[in-house]
């Protein structure tokens, strides 16, 4: 353990148990989060980005959900060595989350301020009147105006932007060292997503911790991340800094990835470039390179798993000889 | 060239009841003097943040909605009031696609079915012929010719959205209303259906009203694009004019807070301060000027602010908290 990273996550594994048999969803997953920086983690739905997320938190779907391997050393501690009793404390403690939806994420049926001074009740040492003072204070912070009227409202009457600040609220009451936001402005719209995108950053500043921003938006991701892990099928196919991740893209998934999305400088009406086909279901994943399965393409790199290779200093890709070589060809055309 | 759909001073008022007696207390605005046209042949995309009114505009162009006020017409004939009997055969000149594949396709229909039913309606062809039609038409969205007995379960996000587009294309319309068609889909598939889309339009000469949050997504299919805050269009320009020479300051606070798939790019993000007001309530003056607090929101009370052409083929609302000094006061003598 590095005593830059505050967490390291290890060939993890998670697995759902299903009438079949077990499936498995996360699948060797590698990755560190240096404290202080954000790590965005990438992918299209059915990746395997919030499972991986849930897994170092304790929060998978019980009892079908289970890790099955892999470390994951936050702060020295090994979290799936942690008992339940433990890990209370560390989650929402040391370790805040927010959720995508924030109307689901928040309880209907109780106050705004009830929801806030639970997270501060269970982890801090106060009385309840210091915990409604607190409450009111980090609303503030998070920018809702008039705090002391809006902890005695109820979600419905907060709109989705004001929702989503209270569950970062929530997140962050604690002063938490590691926060994971899954899809934190997917359900906003782009005004108020940049507003909440600001504000994550100013609070990281002001706190100093480290963040993990799931989003399946490429632009999301360059504007405030620092370091970016992709994913596909249940794998991390590449992971760098959001330099290298996107100015010199080297996974043939990570570049199809980046030329696929149409961005303001694109001609009009042009053809965008496509990734053929889906991503295959998760009952029939190859042991091989996921990506040559999507492609279609046969042979023994659907048999063998791909190495993990540093290409440049933290610069990780799966290094698959038939994606390099059609890279290569790509690269020729161009 | 004469116009496709043309649209004046439209507006959708939804009522509010409240109290025992469900008394009349109030109106959603949601789409509040909308004019505009559409071309043969051309796209024209619609933005703005939820709840603007852009989805009920769209809904109200194809007459799902009967509109409060206004007159729409669809190659030159009045349709704002035309009974539901009466617009049957010109419906089959329009259609619309919504935006979630798993809701906009019955569920217990075959796909054969679903793409089948807009040709049963309106009668066309034999029995036979319409078979052939189902099958000319999955070929062209790009789905094998064993999907027609399959249900709409058994494929993905972006299959099912092709389905959607095979039904709306099934009558040969002229004019097709997309509302979010890609926003449910990923980037990778999401650029699979939006070259299907510009792809089809070339070959079947639609016109196309596209409606999407994404300004990205909506600069790559639109010929012009009009921007709407709360119920009314802001602006309207040539798609590349708005995006390079953005007039209105919403516009430009919009454009500003799309994240870019470039960290290389400087942060210039225009941080817009709170959140679209309600229609039912909406502000006396300029709603935007409401929104940033602008010194000049009290002269906008009760003053009239239109869309004028302030240059050829582009419109903007003569609103003094939003443009600058200069393109106001031009804007101001074109009124």
């Amino acid at each position: 353990m590095s005593s830059e990273n505050i967490l390291e996550v290890r060939d993890l594994v998670t697995e759902f148990k299903t009438d079949t048999g077990w499936l498995r969803a996360v699948d060797g997953v590698n990755f560190n989060v240096p404290k202080g920086k954000t790590v965005g983690i990438v992918g299209e739905s059915g990746c395997g980005k919030s499972v991986t997320a849930m897994s170092i938190v304790d929060l998978l779907p019980k009892p079908m959900g289970c890790v099955n391997g892999g470390e994951i050393v936050f702060k020295g501690r090994d979290l799936r060595k942690v008992d339940h009793d433990e890990f209370y404390k560390i989650r929402g403690g040391e370790i805040g989350v927010i959720f995508q939806e924030p109307m689901t994420a928040l309880n209907p049926v109780h106050r705004v301020g009830k929801q806030l001074t639970e997270v501060i009740l269970q982890h801090r040492d106060v009385t309840k009147e210091e915990a409604w003072q607190r409450a009111i204070d980090i609303l503030d912070k998070v920018g809702i105006p008039s705090p002391e009227r809006r902890v005695k409202e109820y979600p419905h009457q907060l709109s989705g932007g004001m929702r989503q600040r209270v569950v970062i609220a929530i997140a962050l009451a604690c002063k938490p060292d590691l926060v994971i936001a899954d899809e934190p402005t997917t359900a906003l719209d782009v005004t108020v997503q940049a507003q909440i995108l600001e504000l994550m950053e100013d609070m990281q500043n002001e706190l100093g911790m480290s963040v993990i921003l799931i989003t399946h938006d490429l632009g999301v991701i360059a504007e405030s991340c620092d370091e970016v892990v992709v994913m596909y099928a249940g794998r991390v196919v590449e992971r760098g800094s959001v330099m290298d991740i996107f100015t010199k893209p080297t996974h043939a998934y990570t570049r199809a990835l980046l030329s696929s999305i149409p961005t303001l400088e694109h001609e009009r009406k042009s053809e965008l470039t496509t990734i053929p086909g889906t991503v295959a279901s998760i009952t029939e994943f190859v042991t091989g390179c996921r990506f040559c399965q999507r492609m279609g393409r046969e042979g023994d790199t659907l048999k063998t798993r791909p190495d993990f290779i540093e290409v440049a200093p933290n610069h990780w890709v799966e290094d698959c000889p038939v994606c390099n070589h059609h890279n290569e060809q790509t690269k020729s055309t161009i | 060239m004469s116009n496709l759909l043309e649209v004046e001073n439209l507006k959708m008022y939804f009522p509010v009841r409240g109290g025992v007696t469900m008394k009349h207390v109030g109106d959603v605005k949601a789409v509040d003097g909308i004019s505009l046209f559409v071309k043969p042949g051309e796209t024209l995309g619609l933005v703005g943040e939820s709840g603007c009114g852009k989805s009920t505009l769209g809904k109200c162009l194809v007459r799902l909605y009967d509109p409060t006020a206004g007159k729409i017409s669809f190659q030159g004939n009045d349709i704002t009031h035309a009974s539901m009997a009466s617009l049957r055969p010109v419906r089959r000149h329009f259609q619309m696609m919504f935006q979630d594949p798993a809701d906009s396709l019955n569920a217990r229909f075959s796909v054969r079915q679903i793409i089948r039913e807009p040709l049963d309606i309106q009668g066309i062809g034999t029995r036979k012929e319409r078979e052939t039609r189902v099958l000319e038409l999955l070929e062209k969205v790009g789905l094998p010719a064993n999907a027609v007995n399959k249900f709409p379960n058994e494929f993905s996000g972006g299959q099912r959205q092709r389905i959607g587009i095979a039904r709306a294309i099934a009558l040969n319309p002229e004019l097709l209303v997309l509302d979010e068609p890609v926003s449910a889909l990923d980037v990778s598939v999401q650029s699979q259906v939006l070259n299907l889309l510009v792809e089809l339009q070339k070959e079947l000469n639609m016109a196309y009203v596209f409606i999407a949050h994404d300004l990205a997504v909506v600069k790559h299919v639109s010929d012009r694009v009009a921007v709407m805050y709360l119920g009314k269009i802001v602006e309207l320009a040539d798609a590349d004019k708005i995006y390079r020479d953005p007039k209105h300051a919403y516009t430009k606070a919009l454009l500003s807070a799309i994240p870019m798939a470039d960290p290389t790019r400087k942060k210039e993000r225009v941080i817009l301060q709170g959140e679209i007001p309600s229609p039912i309530n909406p502000p006396e003056g300029s709603a935007f000027g409401h929104r940033i607090d602008h010194p000049k929101y009290e002269e906008t009370i009760g003053l009239d602010m239109p869309l004028v052409e302030i240059e050829t083929g582009h419109w903007v609302a003569a609103d003094p908290c939003c443009l600058t000094e200069e393109d106001y006061s031009k804007a101001r003598s074109l009124v």
